[in-house]
Formats: structure tokens, C-alpha cells, sequence
């Protein structure tokens, strides 16, 4: 059993088919890629993991159990957690307590608020924000709040945790940390999926890689595989060094 | 949900606080006049204020509602004071209030925005013209008369319900829904996305403020002889306390106890000494206020206080040293 599986997946904007008949699995344990060309469905396929949005067909199962339906909430206490592509903090708000949502209300247990707190402070440390723990969210660098999202989804303590372009803003040295965090993340145990035009962060980091674009996958496989892929090639490595591009400092 | 350290400003402010509350209390015991009436109005006033404060203060869905609440309350008082005792009224009237919120909240919190506050506008007319026509079908009647109370039990059953009102805000801010209603406020995706079910949070909380403004009708409208709908769902009683909370401000909830005081008193002073002018004067006061004091005149007190003590205060100058910082260049 597959610990996150969708099947035939779709979503329609209008007329627009945003996520078309996409089959897709993730396996315990494992870091999966999701890549391919701006608009080509990917955080459209996040949000229907995360029930932001619900599908216009197809079906999701997250261990065996179909979660197709339920609400944001629900799914985040199931344990399935993400970051979002543009951040979404909560600015006025301390960034330790922007963590303590996570971890009072997204774990799927009651959890005290002394216990929320320390699983808070284990989450900011982990990411380096202690430092900053106090400052309202809103006055965090792009980095920092980007950070900051990881630590909120970690402090739900996810078996599975999405992330949208993590890398996206960032410098060449804040690149290879995230690369790093993402390694020890999968060190814990979490299971990941994340979306990232930085080319050589996903090769370096994942061990399998869907390809989506115009809503269709059009190719899977091992980052030396997906590589030398021709159509994948044609549509979406070979229309630029990308990674260079979209990670150069903001 | 902070941890309570008792430093010696919170002592310093909770005797204040209840010695204020004490003397409110003992008044009427030695003081018969127009105050006592006036201080019940200012007291309705800050009971709907905060009440509203409690629910939009943090998550920003600006009710229009609370005439709909508070006439529901006042209706209730005139068809049961007298067969039932006042106590069970004014229960019962809060009680009400709550289901019709749960069931009017269920329906309209998934709208944002402007539509929410158009809906519950609404809700006033909505509610309003029911019980007209219930009273024209069912009873023949239009309008009834109610048993009144005394002023002095009038104003002691406004002071104890405001007090219930302040002390359930202070714990619904310091318990995990306070955390809640402000990270719904302040980005309501990122909030269920991290576990927070929005719907029901807002509903409780919605539910929880109506039931403080149906027992503030209640009790207001024992004041009276007589009723009718106009009277009850007044729309002056939606926008009131959104006024006296913007005026007071809402980082804190004694800014809307000073805006519902500054305002009644205000309000009530001008329609009885210049009649024509007062609705002039009053939004003029408001646009003043809204232009120069953004965070109400409570904000304004602490930016003083701020200066006169010197130094910037709290405030930070600048984000302190941490987080990873990448080498200038590449
Ligand atoms: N809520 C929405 N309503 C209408 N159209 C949408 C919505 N969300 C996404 N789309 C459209 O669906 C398509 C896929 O968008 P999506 O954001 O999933 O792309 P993406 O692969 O994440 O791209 P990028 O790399 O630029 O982030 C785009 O054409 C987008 O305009
Ligand atoms: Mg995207």
C-alpha cells in the first residue's frame, strides 16, 4: 500500500483542465519531485492533496483510506502538512506562535498548551528562527518566513509533508541548507513531496520525479532517468537552465 | 494561553478594576438619579461592544448582526417577564440568541468580506419582519407591552452580565480560541491548513457573542413599556458598537469598554441638548476619530504614554540577529 495515492485526478478551471487524469503515488519514506513549466498544474495538485480544492474527479488515499472530501483541517491532522508557494504567515502574530498553531490544533491529538509550546520551540529550532521567536511573523525576511512555514507544517508532526517551491527567492548557500533540512526531514521519518524549479535541488535531493505539464503527466522516474527523458527535454529542461535563473538572491 | 505572571502592574489593575466594580455596585445603594440609568445605558453599550469585539475584533468578519441578537433578547423579555422570572428571562433570551447565531453562522461564515456583512444586515430585516408577521398571524397584534423592572434591578442585571461578558472575553483571548480567531483573521487558508476547523471556530464564537447581546435586550427592554419590532431591531444597535469599537480601539478590550462609555455618554448628551445637530456632530466626531486615531483612543493613550515615559517602549527598532543569513553576494 502506497502511503499516498490519487487516482485519474482532475480539476477543472472552466474550461481549463488545470490537473488531467493524473495517477500518482508516494511510498513511505521517500522524496518525491513534482516539476514541469509555470502553469502546468502542480500547486493545482498540492491543493487537492490539502483539500484546498476538491477535485472534479478522481479519488485520493492517504494509507489505504479515501480523502477525497474532507476538509483542510482534517487532512492536516491526518498528518499530511504543506507549505504554500506564496507564503501564508500570520504577520502580527509572534513567529512562535505562528508554530504554536500548528502544533495546538494540526497534530490530530489534544494537545496542552504547554506541550504545544515546546513542540513549537523544537520546530523553530530546527529551522534556526529561535533567535527570532518573538518578532511578529510579518518583519521576517522572505527566507526566514519561508522558514518559518516549514516549521508550522513540521510542528503538526505530518507523515507526509508538501512543499511548494521552498526554494523559490532563495541564494545559492540558502539552497543547499533547504537541500539539507529536506534530507533531515526525511531523517525523521516524514515522507515528502516537493514542487521546485531549482533544477539541480531536485535531482541532488529526490529519489523519483513526476513530470506534469498542460495538467498532464508526461513523464516518472529516477532524477537520472527523468534527465535524459526527450519529451521532458523539449518541454521543459531544454527551454532554459532554469534552476540558475529562478534562484538568483531577492 | 499566555502564561499568567502576576507582575505587579496586573495586580495594581485588577484591584483597580475591582474596586471600580464595587463601587458601580454598591451606587444605588447611595445614590438615586439620572446617573444610575445613564450608567445602564453605557453598560448596554459596552456589553454589545465587547460582545461584537469578542467575534470580529479578531478574525475581521464585521457583524451587523447584533440588532438581530439584541432584539431577539428584547422580544423574548416581553413575552416571558412576568410568567417567568427575570433571571430565567435573561438566560433564556442569551440561550436563544445563541442557536439562531449557530444556525444564521453555519449559513453565512463560509461568505467573506463585504458579503458577510451585507448578510447579517440582512439577518436584522430578515429577523425583524418574521416576528412582524408572526405577531399579525399568529397573535393579531402589533407591538406589546412588557413587565417592567425597576431601574435599580435593571442596572444590576446590566453590571452583572457585563462583568460575565468581560471575563468570558478575557478567557476566549487567553484560551487556544484567542490564538484561533486571530490566525483566522489574520490569513483564514493558512489557518485550516494548519489544523484549525475555521467554520466551527467562528460559529462557536459568533454564537458565544450573540448570546451576551440577547441578554443585553433582555434587560433593556424592561426599561420599557411598551414594545414593538422597530423598537427592537433598531439598526442604530448594529452599528453602535462597530463605531464604539473603532473609536476605542480593539488591540485591547479596554478600548471598547471606553468607546461604548465616551459614546453613549456623548450620544445621549447631544440628542437631549441639541436634538438637530447631534447625528451631524456625532459622525463628525467618528470621521475625526477613524482619520487621526487608527488605533483608537486607546492606541492614542499608550503612543502618549509612550512619550511622556520616553524611549520607544516596546516597540522594535529593528529585526533582531538570527535565522540563517546568507554571505552578501553569491
Ligand atoms: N483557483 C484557480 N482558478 C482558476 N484557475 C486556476 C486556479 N488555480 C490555478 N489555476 C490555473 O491552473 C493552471 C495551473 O496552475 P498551477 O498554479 O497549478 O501551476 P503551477 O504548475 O504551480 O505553476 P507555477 O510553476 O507557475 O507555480 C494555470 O493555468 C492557472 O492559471
Ligand atoms: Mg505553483
Amino acid at each position: 500500500m502506497h502511503l499516498l495515492e490519487g487516482e485519474q485526478v482532475t480539476k477543472h478551471f472552466g474550461g481549463l483542465a488545470a490537473v488531467a487524469d493524473v495517477d500518482f503515488y508516494v511510498d513511505e519514506g521517500e522524496i518525491l519531485g513534482l516539476i514541469g513549466p509555470n502553469g502546468a498544474g502542480k500547486t493545482t495538485l498540492f491543493n487537492l492533496i490539502s483539500a484546498a480544492l476538491s477535485p472534479t474527479h478522481g479519488k485520493i488515499s492517504y494509507k489505504g483510506r479515501e480523502i477525497t472530501g474532507l476538509a483542510p483541517h482534517q487532512i492536516c491532522r491526518l498528518g499530511i502538512a504543506r507549505t504554500f508557494q506564496t507564503v501564508k504567515i500570520f504577520p502580527h502574530v509572534p513567529v512562535v506562535r505562528n508554530v504554536m498553531v500548528g502544533s495546538l490544533f494540526g497534530t490530530g491529538r489534544r494537545t496542552s498548551e504547554g506541550e504545544a509550546l515546546k513542540k513549537a520551540e523544537a520546530a523553530l529550532d530546527f529551522v534556526d528562527l529561535t533567535p527570532l521567536r518573538d518578532v511578529p511573523a510579518g518583519d521576517l525576511t522572505l527566507a526566514n518566513q519561508k522558514r518559518l512555514e516549514v516549521a508550522r507544517a513540521l510542528a503538526t508532526d505530518p507523515h507526509l509533508l508538501l512543499l511548494d517551491e521552498l526554494m523559490a527567492g532563495l541564494t545559492h548557500t540558502e539552497i543547499t541548507e533547504a537541500m539539507g533540512d529536506i534530507g533531515q526531514i526525511r531523517g525523521r521519518g516524514i515522507t515528502v513531496i516537493m514542487i521546485e524549479h531549482v533544477m539541480h535541488a531536485i535531482m541532488g535531493t529526490c529519489d523519483r520525479i513526476i513530470v506534469l505539464d498542460h495538467g498532464r503527466k508526461i513523464a516518472e522516474g529516477t532524477p537520472a532517468e527523468i534527465a535524459v527523458n526527450q519529451q521532458v527535454i523539449e518541454c521543459y529542461l531544454g527551454q532554459d537552465t532554469s534552476g540558475d535563473e529562478e534562484d538568483a538572491g531577492s | 494561553m499566555r502564561t499568567t505572571t502576576f507582575t505587579r502592574t496586573r495586580i495594581v489593575s485588577l484591584v483597580v478594576l475591582a474596586a471600580i466594580f464595587v463601587v458601580l455596585a454598591l451606587l444605588p445603594t447611595f445614590y438615586h438619579g439620572y446617573w444610575i440609568t445613564e450608567i445602564t445605558d453605557i453598560l448596554r453599550y459596552a456589553v454589545l461592544t465587547v460582545g461584537w469585539v469578542i467575534f470580529s475584533g479578531p478574525t475581521g468578519y464585521m457583524s451587523l448582526a447584533t440588532a438581530a441578537f439584541f432584539g431577539l433578547g428584547f422580544y423574548i423579555a416581553a413575552v416571558f417577564n412576568g410568567p417567568l422570572p427575570f433571571v430565567l428571562v435573561i438566560i433564556i433570551s442569551g440561550a436563544i440568541a445563541f442557536i439562531v447565531a449557530m444556525l444564521v453562522g453555519a449559513l453565512t461564515l463560509r461568505l467573506r468580506g463585504v458579503y458577510f456583512a451585507i448578510f447579517t444586515f440582512a439577518l436584522v430585516l430578515l429577523v425583524n419582519s418574521v416576528v412582524l408577521e408572526v405577531e399579525r398571524l399568529v397573535t393579531g397584534t402589533r407591538g406589546r407591552f412588557v413587565e417592567q423592572e425597576s431601574t435599580n434591578v435593571a442596572y444590576w442585571a446590566m453590571l452583572i452580565v457585563f462583568a460575565f461578558t468581560l471575563v468570558c472575553a478575557v478567557a476566549i483571548r487567553r484560551s487556544r480560541y484567542g490564538l484561533a480567531l486571530q490566525s483566522i483573521g489574520e490569513y483564514e487558508e493558512a489557518a485550516a491548513h494548519s489544523g484549525i476547523n475555521v467554520v466551527r471556530t467562528k460559529v462557536l464564537i459568533f454564537a458565544t457573542s450573540a448570546f451576551f447581546m440577547g441578554m443585553a435586550g433582555a434587560i433593556i427592554a424592561t426599561r420599557r413599556s411598551y414594545i414593538d419590532p422597530g423598537i427592537a431591531f433598531n439598526m442604530n444597535t448594529s452599528f453602535l458598537p462597530v463605531l464604539m469599537a473603532m473609536f476605542g480601539g480593539m488591540g485591547n478590550l479596554v478600548g471598547p469598554v471606553v468607546g461604548a462609555a465616551v459614546f453613549t455618554y456623548l450620544g445621549d448628551y447631544l440628542l437631549s441638548h441639541i436634538p438637530d445637530l447631534f447625528m451631524l456632530i456625532f459622525g463628525v466626531v467618528l470621521i475625526l476619530a477613524i482619520l487621526f486615531m487608527p488605533n483608537g483612543i486607546i492606541g492614542l493613550a499608550q503612543q502618549a504614554w509612550r512619550k511622556i515615559r520616553g524611549g520607544g517602549g516596546k516597540q522594535l527598532e529593528s529585526e533582531p540577529e538570527g535565522g540563517r543569513r546568507a554571505p552578501a553576494g553569491r
